[in-house]
């Protein structure tokens, strides 16, 4: 049941409990267990909400971050992701393969805030050798939606 | 002037989901449940492949019988998902949809005056490719109380000497039946005393929610007897790229070819390249699909169950067939009343036959968002009917 619940949340975390035990064939007591037993271990990490900011009047401005980094001895990477994703204006911090070596999503209100962050705090940095910034202008696809359209069925109303 | 037209042709009844198509036509607002087709788009890299096709130029007739590679994936499909052998050079003719599939099976086996067996409700092209092939149709009415099943008796009971082919619909539309192996196993003792074929419409094997589907062909002494027909269409959502196949002993499909060379040449290019990739890697959308259809399922069951509209549990396809006798009307009336008051479109089981009198077809080809909505008004109407009842007595 855990794959499949997951993947039904995953998309729809609103969904009502009752109608969840019923569209898994489940009983709702063994859904609610199995949900919290998926919260304690960390599993379920949160139930967020997917806004396109775009469409709203709030001004946002999104960065995707190259940062490379110097591992420290006996921490790897790890403690200065942290230094990073601490920041509450980080979105997501990812160790990743390749051309560099930490990829920093970052949320601000304008370019100067976030130019502003990268040259203040992230930069200075004792272990970051270098930083590139990549300005999102337009999310076409986020967490598996996409934003830029309107599902509209093409069906035929009646067909055999 | 002269009639231009055949006897044969004018005596066919149009479809009975035609009438019905028109009238929701001129009801813009209304919202179906009414179609017989995929609500998902086909998964990107199938159709990916058809423009690459494209792009390649791959735009001339392929063989006859359908691309080599096409018939290898199929026939290695059908290996692994149902342990059919089929052998790719002798076996397997690629058609336009599972549809030409059916008219050149009848045709090719029927002689005039043989009967073709037609359990209904079924799909609507059986019976009419079965007179256009010169049969007489037979047609027997499957029984809610047996789930809509076909059990050996019934079968026993509507064969005579002239009985020579038998349509086997499942997992069926309207109904969503299913036949498991006992269930096969029982008809195809009959099917071999009888000396009958039976063209095998598993459009739908791969929409079945109560294990993995059997085909009549895995039956022993049934591959021999049996055209095997499936296609692209519901598995894969790929219902306008026209794909489907049939697989048969060579002696028939040897003789169906004709037919298919004639009058069609080849199924559509494009579709097929998009075919070969649908087999080679899309095992895991077909299962994302079946996930959702399942939950749908799930979903409407118990609807019909708290709404107390009376229900079999459908285990295939992507339809529930409730039944609306109580009401005291046709489906046909009920359907329009429903369309009417509620705008919402459902097919009446008549559609399907004259069996399916007192039953409605609703399709879960939806989001479930979107049957929450149509169940909605169902209930307020069911309600509505009770309460009216309930003054009338």
């Amino acid at each position: 049941m855990r794959e499949e619940l997951l993947r039904i949340i995953e998309r729809n975390s609103r969904i009502d409990l009752k109608e969840l035990a019923v569209i898994l064939g489940a009983e709702e007591i063994d859904v609610v267990n199995e949900m919290a037993a998926m919260e304690a271990e960390g599993i379920i990490c949160g139930y967020h909400t997917l806004i396109d900011w775009e469409k709203t009047s709030i001004e946002k401005v999104s960065a995707l971050i190259e940062v490379r980094v110097t591992p420290q001895r006996g921490q790897g990477f790890d403690r200065i992701a942290e230094r990073i994703y601490k920041y509450p204006e980080v979105n997501a911090v990812y160790l990743i393969s390749g051309g560099f070596d930490l990829l920093v999503t970052l949320e601000g209100k304008s370019l100067k805030e976030v130019s502003a962050f990268v040259s203040d705090k992230l930069a200075p940095l004792e272990s970051v050798l270098s930083t590139a910034t990549h300005f999102i202008l337009k999310k076409y696809k986020d967490h598996g939606t996409i934003l830029t359209r309107q599902y509209e069925d093409q069906r035929e109303k009646v067909s055999p | 002037m002269r009639n231009p037209l055949s006897d044969r042709i004018v005596q066919i009844k149009p479809s009975g989901i035609r009438k019905f198509f028109d009238i929701v036509s001129e009801m813009p607002d209304a919202i179906s449940l009414g179609v017989g087709e995929p609500d998902f788009d086909t998964p990107w890299h199938i159709r990916d492949e058809g423009i690459y096709s494209l792009e390649k130029g791959r735009t001339f007739y392929t063989s006859n019988l359908g691309l080599k590679e096409l018939r290898e994936e199929i026939c290695k499909y059908l290996a692994r998902r149902f342990d059919l052998h089929y052998d790719c050079q002798n076996e397997v003719i690629v058609t336009v949809g599972g549809s030409e599939a059916i008219d050149i099976a009848l045709r090719t086996m029927i002689n005039p005056g043989d009967e073709v067996i037609i359990p209904q409700p079924s799909y609507v092209s059986y019976e009419p490719c079965a007179i256009l092939a010169n049969a007489k149709p037979v047609i027997l009415n499957l029984k809610a109380e047996n789930e809509f099943r076909l059990t050996a008796q019934e079968l026993e009971d509507a064969i005579t000497e002239r009985t020579k082919v038998l349509i086997l619909p499942f997992p069926n539309n309207p109904t969503g039946a299913i036949m498991e192996r006992a269930d096969l196993e029982a008809i195809a003792r009959v099917i071999i005393q009888h000396d009958l074929f039976v063209i095998s419409d598993e459009i739908y094997a791969e929409l079945s929610y109560k294990g993995k589907h059997v085909s009549i062909a895995q039956i022993p002494g049934m591959k021999e007897r049996t055209v095997l027909i499936n296609g692209f269409s519901k598995s894969y959502a790929m219902t306008g790229w026209r794909l489907g196949y049939a697989c048969a002993p060579q002696r028939i499909t040897e003789q169906m070819f004709k037919i298919h060379q004639f009058a069609i040449m080849c199924a559509p290019t494009t579709s097929q390249y998009a075919a070969i990739e649908a087999l080679k890697n899309g095992d895991g959308d077909v299962e994302r699909m079946r996930e959702q259809y399942n939950q749908r399922r799930r979903y409407l069951v118990h609807a019909f169950e708290e709404m107390g509209l009376p229900c079999f549990e459908p285990f295939g396809a992507f339809y529930i067939f409730p039944c609306i006798r109580e009401f005291h009307m046709t489906s046909d009336e009920f359907a329009t009343r429903f369309l009417e008051e509620e705008k919402v479109a459902v097919v009446p089981g008549t559609a399907f036959g004259d069996c399916g009198e007192g039953f409605l077809r609703i399709s879960y080809a939806y989001s479930l968002e979107n049957l929450k909505v149509a169940i909605g008004r169902l209930e307020r109407f069911v309600k509505r009917l009770k309460a009216q009842q309930g003054r009338d007595v």
